[in-house]
């Protein structure tokens, strides 16, 4: 025991002594939300919007008025014929573009029955697709309330809820993925670059013919990051629900709990990585492409993974942070227990034993 | 000077069809500073490594420190030191806290480490630097460290592997008083190194060629055996019968 918490010691300083990977550690969570939280964000806000309205009757104020109030749009600017949409387009400012016939209140009154297009710029297709729903929403909302006045024969109403996350914040959906990201980082990519440190360095070779077992130094090297990855989780869990207003629908302990699991999971990793790998180039080189691509790219956090072809999906079960992700939206956003996640979790101590069995494995073979 | 600290017979080691260390026997006295000299690729490290329970023997005897390299080789790790020719000190922590982190994977006592960092910095007149980083010393006073940090624990044995590579003239005499000192404390030295007037500061000397031990004795012995001037002609008649490339 006093050997293992001599080498603890040692470990942290050397984390604290090297300050700007200390603050790359314990600032990167802190960055990565805020980041995500106001400035890569996939909601639509504010979009500019260009109004061509040339019969400017009661219905059309009206309408126009509707659509300056929602969150989503913002009107930009009035047009006054057919010819000007292609140039406003072209500067890039406007996202989408309204156009009212002339008499648009005559031929809703007489006819019973009128048009409004809607342009938009889909050069971001899902930009297009949300900006063209939101419009036809707000339309479609303010003819049901003038054919209240009227009996119509027959009428379906559809009503939506958004379950879990009803304002469709983009954070509910970033917070787990930024979390499985971090302690993949901190925990996987520096536990293997220290472990392959010492080893260029030489100073592994005088632990192993210490009186240290290899098993001890492997544990003692992977429980400062532990600690880290503590801090970071705190952190990252203060910051979305105070400064992102993301709230813990579930229960704290379990949220924890998987997180320490999963943290334990990336360890495993960098000590898998660090067995098998000489130069901290490689090591940081197998972390970055090796781990996180597939973790920001398999996990489902960007890309949906029931929409990609069936053999990504194969292998994205093979990606950790992919049952961490699901784990944490379970918990975290839904709210349920442990009966909603036991499935992934017991993948995750399933990978955690394998990861770590392969890892001891290798290390011992070193040592014949 | 008689009793036996390290003893080796017949001490193979093979990997698959090639054989690192072949066949090699000696023994080695407590207090005696050993020296282990061959080319390179000659299999010395090998060798050094199956002493100090890195590498398991493919067969042959050995014991080290009283234990057997094959079942003992924990005993045999509380019992000897080592440096390699890598430095050793982490460059990142401070002259006290790399001597406390290896004084404690090796289990001593806090007072233990406390009152012989005093007598140690004392002695390499780093009292004053105790608490600098270790990269801010020049590489002189660092290879000093490293062996005192290596003897640190007090062990019957210590291995050195090429100790001084790369270091000033100057220091290597420094070095080397060192050595004598650890050696008349009744620390056995073995260690190996590429320079030759340095193997005459051995009480004894092997040379490795292919993975056997050609020659052994003390110096002088073998410089009149082998009708040279120097320990480097000595090295030289013995190395060119080589076959075995060099790594």
């Amino acid at each position: 025991m006093k050997q293992f918490i001599a080498f603890v010691k040692k470990e942290f300083h050397h984390i604290f002594r090297d300050k700007r990977t200390m603050f790359i550690l314990l600032g990167m969570p802190v960055v990565q939300i805020i980041i995500f939280g106001f400035a890569l964000t996939n909601e639509v806000k504010n979009s500019r919007v260009a109004i061509l309205d040339p019969s400017k009757d009661a219905a059309t104020t009206s309408l126009i008025a509707q659509i300056e109030a929602s969150r989503y749009f913002e009107v930009d600017q009035y047009i006054h014929s057919t010819n000007e949409i292609e140039t406003i387009f072209r500067k890039g400012k406007i996202k989408l573009a309204i156009i009212f016939p002339s008499h648009f209140r005559e031929d809703l009154q007489h006819f019973n029955k009128a048009q409004v297009q809607l342009i938009a710029d889909a050069s971001d297709p899902n930009v297009a697709n949300t900006l063209t729903s939101y419009a036809s929403a707000i339309i479609m909302d303010y003819q049901n309330r003038i054919t209240n006045d009227r009996k119509l024969p027959y009428t379906i109403n559809t009503e939506m809820r958004m379950l879990y996350n009803p304002e469709l914040k983009g954070a509910y959906n970033f917070v787990p993925g930024v979390m499985a990201m971090v302690l993949l980082l901190v925990c996987t990519m520096m536990t293997a670059i220290t472990i392959v440190k010492e080893k260029e360095m030489g100073t592994m070779e005088i632990m192993l013919v210490s009186p240290m077992k290899p098993l001890k130094v492997v544990l003692a090297k992977a429980v400062p990051y532990l600690l880290l990855s503590s801090v970071n989780i705190a952190s990252i869990l203060l910051l979305s629900v105070f400064v992102l207003e993301v709230p813990i629908n579930g229960s704290l302990t379990l949220l924890v709990a998987e997180s320490l699991l999963f943290t334990l999971v990336s360890l495993a990793l960098g000590l898998l990585i660090s067995t098998k790998v000489d130069s901290q180039q490689t090591a940081l080189f197998i972390s970055l492409v090796g781990l996180l691509l597939p973790t920001v790219m398999l996990s489902g956090f960007m890309f949906p993974i029931e929409n990609m072809p069936l053999p990504l999906q194969v292998v994205s079960n093979a990606v950790p942070a992919k049952w961490y992700y699901t784990i944490v939206r379970s918990v975290m956003i839904k709210g349920t227990g442990f009966q909603a996640v036991w499935k992934e979790t017991l993948i995750l101590a399933g990978m955690l034993f394998f990861f770590l069995g392969l890892a001891i494995k290798n290390f011992k073979i070193r040592l014949a | 000077m008689n009793e036996k600290v390290i003893i080796v017979e017949n001490l193979t080691k093979k990997f698959g069809d090639f054989t690192a260390v072949d066949h090699i026997s000696f023994d080695v006295h407590k207090g005696e500073i050993f020296g282990f000299l061959g080319a390179n690729g000659a299999g010395k490290t090998t060798a050094m490594r199956m002493l100090s329970g890195l590498s398991l023997p493919t067969s042959g005897h050995a014991r080290v420190a009283g234990f057997d390299v094959y079942k003992e080789n924990e005993k045999i790790k509380q019992n000897i030191g080592y440096m390699s020719q890598k430095f050793s000190l982490y460059e990142d922590l401070t002259v006290k806290e790399n001597i406390r982190f290896y004084a404690g994977i090796y289990g001593m006592s806090n007072r233990f480490i406390r009152e012989k960092t005093a007598m140690v910095l004392e002695k390499l007149h780093l009292a004053a630097e105790g608490d600098k980083l270790v990269k801010s010393l020049p590489l002189g006073w660092k290879q000093k460290l490293a062996f005192s940090v290596a003897i640190f624990h007090e062990p019957q044995i210590v291995f050195l592997d090429e100790p001084t590579g790369g270091v000033d003239p100057v220091t290597r005499r420094e070095f080397w008083q060192m050595i004598y000192e650890a050696a008349e404390s009744g620390i056995t030295v073995f260690v190996t190194t590429h320079y030759m007037d340095e193997a005459e500061y051995c009480n004894r000397v092997s040379i490795m060629v292919d993975g056997r031990i050609d020659a052994m004795d003390t110096p002088q012995l073998l410089i009149e055996t082998y009708d040279a001037i120097s320990m480097d002609e000595v090295f030289l008649k013995l190395a060119r019968k080589a076959t075995r490339a060099a790594d």
